[in-house]
C-alpha cells in the first residue's frame, strides 16, 4: 500500500484531477443541454416535445459505454472513411466531454421538466391572467419555484456523471480509472491499488454530498429570503 | 377609477368551447353593462367556470365572438396579454406566487409590464392591501396566511393592475365557511365602487343582494337568467327550481 502511494500517489492525484476536469466540462455542457432540451419538453409546441422527447429516450436506451465507442472512433471513421471528408479527429477528452454532456444533459432535462411540471398550473394561469407574457411568467414565477425543487436531484445527478467518468476509461482518457490500470499492470499489486481508488473517488464524492447538503439546508431556511 | 369609457365593456356572442369531442358551451350570449355585476350559478360541470375563463382567454374557445373594451379578443393574432391586463381574475385556489411576499405579489405585474414606476406601483400595492384590510401582511408569505386572507391578497393584486373588469372563479369555494364572509365582504365594495364583475359562485345569499343579474347555467347552456328576484324568488325553468330546492 505505501509503495502505491509514495510511487504512484502523484500519478493518481493527477488522475483524479482528469477525472474532475472531464466532470466538470462535462456538467457545463449536460446542464445548457439539459436546460434546454427540459424547457422544450414543456413548450405547447408540438415538434419542440416531440423532439426533447426523442433525444432523451435515445441518450437514455443506449448504454454510455457504446456512446463512447460511437463517438470517439464511430464519428471520425464516418467523416474520415464513409463521407471521405478526412481530417476529423477527436480527442479522448473531447470525445468524453461529449459523451457525458449528452448523457448527463439527457438526464437533467428530465429533472428540469419534472421539476417544472411540478408547479401548480394556476402558478402560469395566475401569471398570465395579469398581462405577463409566458416567457416573463415563466422566469419570474414558474421557474424560480421549480428550481427549489429540482437542487437535490441535479446535485445528485452530478455525483452520479462524476463516478461515469470511470466509464471513459475505455477511450483511453487518462482519469482515473484508466490510470489505476496501468499502476496495476505495472506493480500487480490490484487489492491496494483498487482500494486506494475507491478511497479516493469516496473522499470527493461525500464532500460533494455535504455540500449539496448545505445547499439543501440554505434553500429550506432561506426560504423567505429567496 | 375612470369609468364609462364603454357603454358594454364585455360582449359575448354564441360562444361555443368543445373539449375533444365534448361541448361544454353551448352558444352563450351576454352583454354586460359598465358597472354591472353578473353572477353565474348552476352545477357543478356545467360549464361556468370554462366560460369565464374563455373572456380573458385562458381557455381557447372554438367559435364566437367575445369583445372587452371594444377589442376582439377572439380574433387571431390580437394582444392579449394587453387585453388580459384590463380584466381581473380572481382564482378558486388563490394562486398567489408561492416565491414571493404579499408585496411582490402586487407589484410583479405592474412593474414587470411596466404600467407604472416602481414607486407608484408600491403606492398602488400598500392602498390596496389596505382596501382589503391586509395592511400588517405586506411582507407576508403566502403560505403564512390563512384562506380568507390568501383570497384577498389575491384580489387586491388583480386591482393592482388597475382593471375595468373583475372575473371571480369560485371565489370562495376553497375556503372554510368562517372566512367567506371576509372574501365576500371586500367584493361587495368593489360592486358598490362601480366595478363591473362578472361572478361565477356558489354563494346564493351574495347572489341575491349583490348581482344585477343573475344567469343559470346546466350543461354548457344559460338555461334561465335575470334579476336575482326573479331567478331566487319565481324560478321558471324546472333545472332552476331542483337546483334551487337542492342548495337554499
Amino acid at each position: 500500500m505505501g509503495k502505491i502511494i509514495t510511487v504512484y500517489g502523484p500519478l493518481l492525484l493527477q488522475a483524479m484531477g482528469h477525472t474532475l476536469l472531464l466532470a466538470l466540462y462535462g456538467l457545463f455542457f449536460a446542464c445548457i443541454i439539459g436546460m434546454i432540451v427540459g424547457i422544450m419538453s414543456v413548450l405547447r409546441s408540438r415538434i419542440c416535445r416531440v423532439i426533447a422527447g426523442i433525444f432523451v429516450n435515445l441518450i437514455r436506451g443506449v448504454p454510455m459505454i457504446v456512446l463512447a465507442y460511437f463517438v470517439y472512433f464511430g464519428v471520425p471513421y464516418l467523416f474520415n472513411t464513409i463521407l471521405n471528408m478526412g481530417g476529423v479527429t477527436l480527442s479522448a477528452l473531447q470525445a468524453g466531454t461529449i459523451c457525458l454532456s449528452l448523457n448527463c444533459g439527457a438526464y437533467m432535462a428530465e429533472i428540469i421538466r419534472a421539476g417544472i411540471e411540478s408547479v401548480p398550473a394556476g402558478q402560469m394561469e395566475a401569471a398570465r391572467s395579469l398581462g405577463l407574457p409566458y416567457w416573463r411568467s415563466m422566469q419570474r414565477v414558474v421557474l424560480p419555484q421549480a428550481i427549489r425543487t429540482m437542487i437535490p436531484s441535479i446535485i445528485n445527478q452530478f455525483i452520479i456523471t462524476l463516478k461515469d467518468t470511470s466509464i471513459l476509461s475505455v477511450i483511453g482518457f487518462p482519469e482515473l480509472v484508466n490510470t489505476a490500470k496501468n499502476v496495476v499492470s505495472k506493480t500487480f499489486m490490484s487489492f491496494q491499488t483498487w482500494a486506494i481508488v475507491g478511497i479516493m473517488y469516496l473522499i470527493v464524492i461525500l464532500i460533494l454530498q455535504q455540500a449539496a447538503k448545505a445547499v439543501e439546508r440554505r434553500l429550506k431556511n432561506g426560504k423567505r429570503k429567496v | 377609477m375612470e369609468r364609462g369609457k364603454y357603454e358594454f365593456p364585455i360582449r359575448v356572442s354564441h360562444l361555443y368551447k368543445d373539449f375533444g369531442d365534448q361541448r361544454v358551451i353551448r352558444d352563450i350570449s351576454l352583454n354586460v353593462r359598465e358597472g354591472e355585476v353578473v353572477c353565474i350559478i348552476g352545477p357543478s360541470g356545467s360549464g361556468k367556470s370554462t366560460f369565464l375563463r374563455c373572456l380573458n382567454r385562458l381557455e381557447e374557445s372554438t367559435e364566437g365572438k367575445i369583445v372587452i373594451n371594444d377589442v376582439e379578443v377572439t380574433r387571431p393574432g390580437v394582444d392579449i396579454n394587453n387585453v388580459r391586463r384590463q380584466i381581473g381574475m380572481v382564482f378558486q385556489h388563490f394562486n398567489l406566487f408561492s416565491n414571493m411576499n404579499v408585496l411582490r405579489n402586487l407589484m410583479l405585474a405592474p412593474v414587470d409590464l411596466k404600467v407604472a414606476s416602481v414607486q407608484s406601483a408600491r403606492q398602488t400595492a400598500l392602498a390596496m392591501l389596505e382596501r382589503v384590510g391586509l395592511s400588517e401582511k405586506v411582507s407576508a408569505f403566502p403560505d403564512e396566511l390563512s384562506g380568507g386572507q390568501k383570497q384577498r391578497v389575491a384580489i387586491a393584486r388583480a386591482l393592482c393592475m388597475k382593471p375595468d373588469i373583475m372575473l371571480f372563479d369560485e371565489p370562495t369555494s376553497a375556503l372554510d365557511p368562517e372566512m367567506v364572509g371576509e372574501v365576500l365582504e371586500v367584493m361587495k365594495e368593489l360592486a358598490a365602487d362601480g366595478m363591473t364583475m362578472i361572478v361565477v359562485t356558489h354563494e346564493m345569499g351574495f347572489a341575491r343582494e349583490v348581482a344585477d343579474r343573475v344567469l343559470f347555467m346546466d350543461g354548457g347552456v344559460v338555461l334561465e337568467e335575470g334579476t336575482p328576484e326573479e331567478i331566487f324568488s319565481h324560478p321558471q325553468h324546472p333545472r332552476l327550481c331542483d337546483f334551487l330546492s337542492k342548495v337554499l
